[in-house]
């Protein structure tokens, strides 16, 4: 047995496949103690915020004006300039700068709107604000100047002032930042790290996936088993015991092949009901109506195990049927039961990813899975409006848990399987 | 004990109108056909045939494996009673097996102590003190010229094939069954082991006078070790009788085919006497 | 010699295991046949008769691996030539191999035409079609087998039938040396001698060079073989005519296999067999000396340190012992002597006991294995 354990971690591809279902498992698992709190908390206002940190403008300032002098920190951050126009330049702003450009007589099939640098040397050079060039309405003037402006405003070297309304409704200056002042992000006090953004609802996408995904592989383990312990226990009977027990068990594992899984998954779950379908109740009907194949496989190898002479040996040792099924057949078939059991588990996750999607998966206001994420991304179009953090993380777990799985299969399929060896 | 004197030993297994018949949806294939046979007490019996003659059929129906379609076998002179399985026990404690196959024969997962074990259970019971049932385990190897000391904690398949073979004998011999059945037991062994093996078996029938059913395809093996040759063929026994008169003074065509067909040694083999029915 | 189809000088060969171990199973074998001769190699299981049979091809595939000697089929050394050349133009050509599941070979879904067709493509792609059939058509007359079977499916023919067509067509190019590998052990004993009789009639057509037959199977060795050649732990222990090796071999390990022979003749019932103790050694650590030293008998404590290397003896035959031949020939006679007056005495000793109506068990030497 212990030679048999060692084996299987001597096969790359199960150590691989272990490995990436152990490292996704044990995130899920460390991930809430660092940020715990309700996965389901609606956090934003609205929804679909891009992933990344958000400052809390208000207390930005407030951080920034109430502190002594002396604490502000100054940096001088090469291209902070350039950034900052870059990022007060808008591309429909610079387009208008082009236009302006083009106007007055420049070639303008040279210039490139991105190369900020060069688009700003010519804006110097032609833009002069105290004469209006002729052909030029006044509407866009205006916009013209509006821009001029901001491109001085953010040139200039100037403080700012920050003013608050006094008693007498009156502006009055209470402090005042220039544009190399910092202030950390750990100051400011509200603030929030989304490293994938939230969902429609505003909820932390990171910490709704991690609870999503345990969810989800807690449904397949539980799918997983009940399906392997009724089709063992089909197979082993059907096979050893055979005759009509056979015939009889055999019936039922045709029946049950022979009507597509997955519609018979969705009657039961739809007849059951929204309120009654709660994590458990999903993953045991997922389990109830995936026994089917390794019944069958379990019946086949049960059948050329059980001429073997070590089981006829056993019978002349007056063993019992029980004990025989245990100890002479059960051991085995145990490396291709546990096998069956992976695969058993990675079609339950993917079983309860299907039916979620269609909107048949368990009760949505308890517990995020993975297969009730993909139904509110799908619902609230977040594959049509480009918010690819709501879904596409959420394709990629499941990806990941279903192909480690898969891994680990293949692994022990080729530790135990003499066939497949080198 | 001479040819005439084991005819007249008490009966041990004989069969009446024996049949099997497999069925498979529309199609049957009868693999036993009506055959008779008395096994003495002490008698070596081989069962000769080709593949596909039916000889691993009667061997599973006399064990109580398989199902008897119609006839009857009778157990030291009684109607054999298997229904139950306190029966089928009592009657397993009078007939064991040995099979072809070492490397299959045994539970991987078992340690050969386990083997044993179970052998003692059977026949003495489980309660049986340690030192006793030491004892016994170490018999039974040193009969089998095994060092039990060096067995215990080792699993079968780190024996060789004769020695699983001979373990198997080690477990007959715990046993102490009156039937020993023993299908192809050197198929797979080398030619060096084989005497070994088949002189344990002649040494265990010596000591405890049990009848040694023996199924081989091999005409000279059978030869060398038995009593009573029966030739079966098509699942009828062709012929059968003394070793020496079956094998030397053949009578049915079939078993004297089969003896031209084996490669000799003394005699010519002669090539061009071949049988072309089969084509 | 000028006839000399095959020769073989010093060959090696090894399997690479797993972990990186050498396996040497076939060590220093040396052996030539000549044209229409067949030589027989005998061997417990395990000791590298397959192993030469394979070498002997000279094309090697992972694990098996060539590590020196020569093989020369008709004056052209093959040992040192590319796997694809060797495929390409030895296999089937010049030499010819049959393994025991030969008759698996044959596809199930098409028809024995068709699997003759792709194997004459193989060799000749441009070969047409109709020539393809005339010339297995003449194969298949020539030896009596019926031409009907052409257009039939594997699974109709039996397992001789199907052991038979393989045969034929693995010998359609008339190869120079065909190594059989257990050709007929897993056949009923009828089909065997049909597919032994064919191979004769191969050889006295001219149909095959020289064959090398593998088999455990002493008796059919004897009957099929000119010589016969017992190898053990990768090494000939001894060769000799078949009559030779049978009757009065001397190699203990030879003798130890002759006295297992079992045939259903008048007064092989009496005779005690001899079983040899032990197991071959692990070829991964061969032993020092002489690799049957565990095992025999007749060892001398210099045996254990002192590799012997295979030697001539009158009338082209070879044995490997320390031991002369008459010192050998002497111990066995005394063995022989001995064993006879032991069964004697246990004759009598058993009458005795019957007479006085005392049990039989009796307290004998064993030899352990």
């Amino acid at each position: 047995m212990r030679h048999m354990i060692r084996n299987v971690f001597h096969s790359p591809k199960f150590v691989w496949g272990f490995g990436i279902f152990v490292f996704i498992l044990i995130f899920c698992i460390v991930y809430p103690l660092f940020n715990p709190g309700n996965p389901l908390e609606m956090l934003q206002v609205g929804g679909f915020a891009a992933p990344g940190t958000y400052v809390n403008v208000y207390d930005t300032v407030a951080a920034d004006i109430n502190k002594e002098e002396t604490l502000k920190i100054k940096f001088r951050l090469p291209g902070a300039d350039e950034k900052r126009l870059e990022s007060v330049l808008s591309a429909d702003d610079r387009n208008t700068m082009l236009k302006f450009l083009a106007k007055v007589g420049v070639d303008t099939s040279e210039v490139d709107v991105e190369d900020l640098d060069q688009l700003l040397e010519l804006w110097e050079k032609y833009f002069d604000p105290t004469s209006q060039p002729k052909g030029i309405t006044r509407a866009d003037w205006n916009k013209y100047k509006r821009i001029n402006n901001a491109i001085n405003r953010i040139s200039s070297t100037d403080r700012r002032s920050v003013s608050e309304k006094d008693q007498d409704g009156q502006m009055a200056a209470v402090g005042d930042f220039s544009s190399i002042d910092y202030v950390s992000v750990d100051e400011v006090a509200n603030h929030i790290t989304l490293p994938l953004g939230t969902d429609n609802f505003g909820r932390d996408m990171l910490k709704e996936l991690v609870s999503a995904t345990l969810t989800s592989v807690e449904m397949g383990f539980i799918a997983g088993t009940v399906a392997t312990i009724i089709g063992l226990l089909f197979g082993l009977l059907a096979g050893y015991v055979g005759g009509v027990l056979d015939d009889i068990i055999t019936f039922i594992t045709n029946l049950f092949t022979v009507i597509p899984g997955f519609v018979l998954l969705i009657l039961i779950s739809f007849s059951i009901g929204q309120e009654q379908r709660g994590v458990t109740t999903v993953a045991l009907v997922i389990g109830l109506t995936g026994w089917t194949w390794t019944a069958r496989s379990v019946r086949s190898q049960v059948i050329s195990l059980r001429n073997r002479d070590h089981v006829n040996l056993s019978k002349l040792s007056g063993h019992s049927l029980f004990r025989i099924i245990l100890s002479d057949i059960l051991p085995y078939i145990m490396s291709y039961v546990v096998m069956a059991f992976i695969l058993q588990v990675s079609s339950g996750i993917l079983s309860e990813a299907q039916l979620s999607l269609l909107g048949l998966g368990p009760k949505s206001t308890e517990t995020p899975t993975l297969g009730l994420m993909m139904n509110w991304s799908m619902l609230y179009k977040a594959h049509t409006s480009g918010y690819w953090w709501a879904y596409f993380p959420i394709i990629l777990t499941i990806a990941g848990v279903s192909f480690s799985l898969n891994l680990m299969n293949t692994g022990l399929d080729q530790v135990f399987n003499p066939a497949l060896r080198d | 004990m001479t040819y005439e004197e084991l005819q007249n030993a008490p009966l041990c297994l004989s069969g009446r109108q024996l049949t099997k018949v497999f069925v498979n949806g529309k199609v049957s294939k009868t693999a036993v056909d009506h055959v008779d046979f008395d096994f003495h007490q002490g008698e070596v019996i081989s069962i000769v045939g080709e593949s596909g003659s039916g000889k691993t059929t009667l061997s599973k129906m006399l064990l109580g494996l398989l199902n008897v379609t119609s006839g009857t076998i009778y157990f030291k002179g009684e109607e054999r009673k298997i229904r139950t399985m306190a029966q089928r026990r009592a009657y397993w404690n009078g007939i064991q097996a040995i099979f072809q196959d070492p490397f299959s024969s045994y539970n991987i997962f078992h340690k050969i102590d386990a083997v044993l074990d179970d052998c003692i259970n059977m026949r003495y019971g489980r309660h049986i003190d340690k030192q006793k049932r030491e004892d016994l385990k170490t018999e039974a190897c040193s009969f089998v010229n095994l060092k039990y000391a060096e067995l215990t904690n080792k699993y079968p398949f780190e024996l060789s094939g004769g020695q699983m073979q001979r373990l198997m004998i080690a477990r007959i011999f715990l046993l102490k069954p009156q039937i020993l059945l023993a299908d192809e037991p050197t198929s797979m062994i080398d030619a060096c082991s084989r005497a070994t093996i088949l002189d344990m078996l002649l040494k265990l029938r010596d000591e405890t006078g049990m009848t040694v059913i023996f199924i081989t395809h091999d005409i000279g093996l059978a030869y060398y070790i038995s009593d009573t040759v029966y030739i079966m063929e098509h699942g009828k026994f062709v012929e059968s009788g003394s070793a020496d008169e079956v094998i030397l003074h053949p009578k049915a065509a079939y078993t004297k085919r089969l003896i031209s067909d084996v490669p000799k040694i003394h005699e010519e083999w002669n090539l061009d006497d071949v049988f072309t029915g089969e084509e | 010699m000028s006839n000399v189809l095959l020769e073989v000088n010093q060959l090696t060969t090894k399997y690479i295991t797993r972990f990186r171990e050498d396996v040497y199973a076939v060590d220093h074998v040396s052996l030539s046949l000549e044209a229409g001769k067949s030589i027989g190699i005998a061997g417990e299981s395990g000791c590298g008769k397959s192993t030469l049979a394979l070498s002997l091809m000279g094309y090697y595939f992972a694990p098996l691996h060539y590590q020196s000697g020569d093989i020369i089929i008709d004056g052209k050394n093959i040992s040192g030539m590319k796997p694809d050349d060797v495929r390409r133009n030895i296999l089937g050509r010049e030499i010819a191999y049959i393994p025991q599941a030969a008759m698996n070979a044959l596809n199930p879904t098409c028809k024995i035409r068709k699997f003759i067709r792709d194997v004459m493509h193989a060799h000749y792609p441009k070969m047409r079609d109709d020539e393809i059939d005339r010339m297995a058509e003449d194969r298949f007359r020539e030896l009596n087998l019926p031409v009907d079977s052409l257009d039939l499916h594997a699974v109709e023919l039996s397992g001789g039938m199907k052991q038979r067509v393989v045969i034929a067509v693995s010998t359609i190019l008339k190869p120079k040396v065909l190594i059989a590998d257990e050709p007929s052990s897993a056949l009923d004993v009828s089909s065997q001698k049909v597919v032994i009789r064919m191979l004769r009639d191969m050889m006295n057509a001219g149909l095959i060079g020289s064959m090398i037959f593998i088999t455990h199977e002493l008796p059919l060795l004897y009957n099929v073989t000119d010589d016969i050649m017992v190898m053990y732990a990768g090494q000939i222990v001894e060769k000799g005519t078949a009559a030779e090796m049978v009757f009065d071999p001397i190699h203990p390990y030879s003798r130890g296999l002759m006295r297992s022979i079992l045939v259903p003749e008048e007064g092989t019932r009496n005779i005690k067999l001899t079983a040899i103790p032990g197991t071959p050694p692990n070829l991964k650590k061969p032993p020092q000396g002489c690799r049957f030293y565990d095992r025999c008998r007749y060892r001398q404590p210099q045996c254990q340190y002192n590799a012997v290397p295979i030697a001539d003896i009158e009338g082209n035959r070879q044995y490997r012992c320390q031991l002369s031949v008459d010192q050998l020939r002497e111990l066995y006679t005394a063995e022989d002597a001995e064993a006879e007056r032991k069964q004697a005495e246990d004759t009598v000793l058993q009458k005795f006991l019957k007479d006085t109506g005392m049990n039989s068990a009796k307290e004998e030497n064993r030899d352990d294995i």
